[in-house]
């Protein structure tokens, strides 16, 4: 495992911010597996009423809103349009959606908070996978002409990766489980998870199989939620906020659609990133990995090259709570939590999208 | 010669590169209305239209979906709306389509119930199509009271009621 010292290959210029940024706040519905008695607007609206009210402040304080969602998860068009009532749009401001996880949304909010275009955004991101079935939802979001007719399923996919990894000696069943059983056991202390338990790796191995060699700890569970988070330049950081957590690197690179052209048991999108984002500089005391499959955060672990000493996942991840479109936006709010709460000084959070790490997000974040 | 059973194909004719390839994609999905939406549709199946009051600017949504998209803040005073209603436009549909379930030329109006801030699309019916205009007045004619379902089908079309048309100052707000 390299140091920070000893960043891993391939990596990239440092791109630094040219404005000051800072997670102003951040709140997340309780990740459930269903949650049949709401519509999407009724579940945003107090996780954006929370955002706002923690930092006493109203829709009118921010001048740009981005949300990241899919209609593949609605099946029906243009619902961030009608996501939109959550916030309440007038008199008009400018607005702007990703079809990804809103921690890509953040990103945008963040570019435009940089230009000067705006001095704070909203951000929020939902989604709830109990509406349709997710194994064929996630297939189509594979290359139509090659993959997405064979609708292979995401588990089979990563169940393809985590069989790499294993023939190429990197890891074992054992690591796998070792990692659930930390986050389960870390979940336990986060109150909107939705799988928490104490429970030890060795009886996470009685398993039977879904998709060798990934047994069902090694998924991550199916969940409804939403989460936001209030993004504030300049002067606005520093009034709402005493001690701000400071974005101070973010980047996000893209591999090949190609399953069969990449090596599945590393990720370099991941390590561009996070040179980009200057992850490499400093060591950092927490990371919050979005790795929806056990064995992705080894290999995220790797491409950020953290040592042994680092806090992984402190909430649980994405095996304790997977809500689509917001458990890599959750994934920076988490880590910017520990460095709000003193727990960290610097923490580094990634985000991830389509199959196998294809896509890869990294935010690094201090406190004062 | 033909080719063997489970042997070797033989390719007989060059028919060129495949140019197009069709993927058939079907996907399913469950309904959940929410809170909001649930209460217009148990309306629907009581026989009445129910909206919702926003408490900042008053306005009243029919059908609600749970939050006022003007002020942001959720919907809570339920309101039971008036059976009668104002067109504020109309088209007069006579282009036929796949799965058309009326008898073509019909009219499609937007509907503004009295007492509510929104309209919704409705069937008219019993008025000659060169007939029908803004301003005129209408009323909902609802299925038998055992056919009543929490669904718009509960609705059979909405005709004109015979008052006088109202001015296009009450609804120009709403076209």
């Amino acid at each position: 495992m390299s140091s920070p010292e000893n960043p891993p290959s391939g990596s990239a210029p440092r791109r630094r911010p040219v404005r000051p940024v800072s997670i102003a706040s951040f709140a997340q519905a309780r990740n459930v597996r269903q949650d049949d008695h709401h519509n999407e607007v009724e579940m945003l609206m107090p996780v954006i009423a929370e955002a706002f009210g923690s930092i006493s402040i109203t829709k009118d304080d921010v001048d740009f809103i981005c949300s990241g969602s899919t209609d593949y998860l609605i099946g029906g068009p243009f619902s961030f349009v009608m996501a939109l009532d959550a916030v309440g749009v007038w008199p008009p401001r400018a607005e702007s959606h990703v079809e990804m996880d809103a921690a890509w949304a953040l990103y945008e909010a963040w570019v435009l908070l940089q230009e000067g275009a705006a001095d704070a955004a909203l951000v929020y991101g939902f989604g709830r996978s109990s509406l349709g079935d997710l194994n064929e939802i996630l297939a189509l979001q594979l290359d139509p002409y090659y993959l997405a007719p064979l609708w292979p399923d995401p588990v089979s996919l990563a169940a393809l990766q985590a069989r790499a990894l294993i023939d190429a000696g990197r890891a074992t069943e054992a690591d796998f489980a070792a990692i659930a059983a930390r986050s389960r056991k870390d979940a336990l202390s986060n109150p909107n998870a939705q799988v928490a338990k104490d429970v030890v790796a060795s009886t996470l191995m009685e398993e039977a199989y879904v998709v060798s060699p990934l047994r069902r700890h090694a998924l991550p569970p199916i969940t409804d939620g939403a989460a936001a988070i209030v993004l504030a330049a300049g002067e606005k950081a520093h009034q709402w906020s005493d001690d701000p957590v400071w974005i101070t690197g973010f980047d996000h690179r893209i591999e090949t659609h190609s399953l069969g052209a990449r090596d599945l048991t590393v990720s370099p999108s991941t390590s561009t990133a996070a040179a980009r984002a200057g992850l490499f500089e400093a060591p950092v005391d927490v990371a919050e990995i979005h790795a929806p499959y056990a064995h992705q955060e080894l290999i995220v672990k790797e491409a950020l090259a953290l040592g042994d000493s680092v806090v992984i996942n402190p909430s649980g991840g994405a095996l304790a709570a997977n809500p689509i479109m917001s458990a890599g936006l959750i994934r920076v709010g988490e880590a910017a939590a520990r460095i709000a709460s003193g727990e960290a000084h610097r923490a580094v959070a990634h985000a991830t999208s389509g199959p196998c790490l294809q896509q890869n997000l990294v935010c690094v974040m201090e406190g004062a | 010669m033909a080719d063997e059973p489970g042997g070797p194909s033989t390719v007989t004719e060059d028919r060129g590169p495949v140019t197009t390839l069709a993927t058939p994609i079907r996907l399913d999905f469950n309904f959940t209305p929410g809170v909001a939406q649930s209460r217009f549709l148990m309306g629907l199946a009581d026989g009445k239209f129910m909206g919702q009051r926003c408490s900042v600017c008053s306005k009243v949504y029919v059908p609600s979906r749970g939050s006022c998209p003007t002020d942001g803040v959720p919907t809570i005073e339920d309101v039971e709306l008036a059976n009668v209603g104002t067109i504020t436009t109309y088209c007069v549909v006579n282009v036929p389509f796949a799965g058309q379930s009326i008898e073509i030329p019909y009219i499609c109006a937007q509907v503004l119930l009295d007492g509510a801030n929104l309209s919704f699309m409705g069937l008219i019916q019993e008025v000659p199509t060169d007939q029908i205009r803004m301003g005129m007045r209408v009323e909902a004619v609802w299925v038998d009271r055992e056919e009543l379902s929490p669904s718009l089908a509960s609705v059979r079309y909405f005709r004109p009621n015979g008052e006088a048309d109202a001015d296009y100052e009450t609804f120009k707000e709403y076209l």
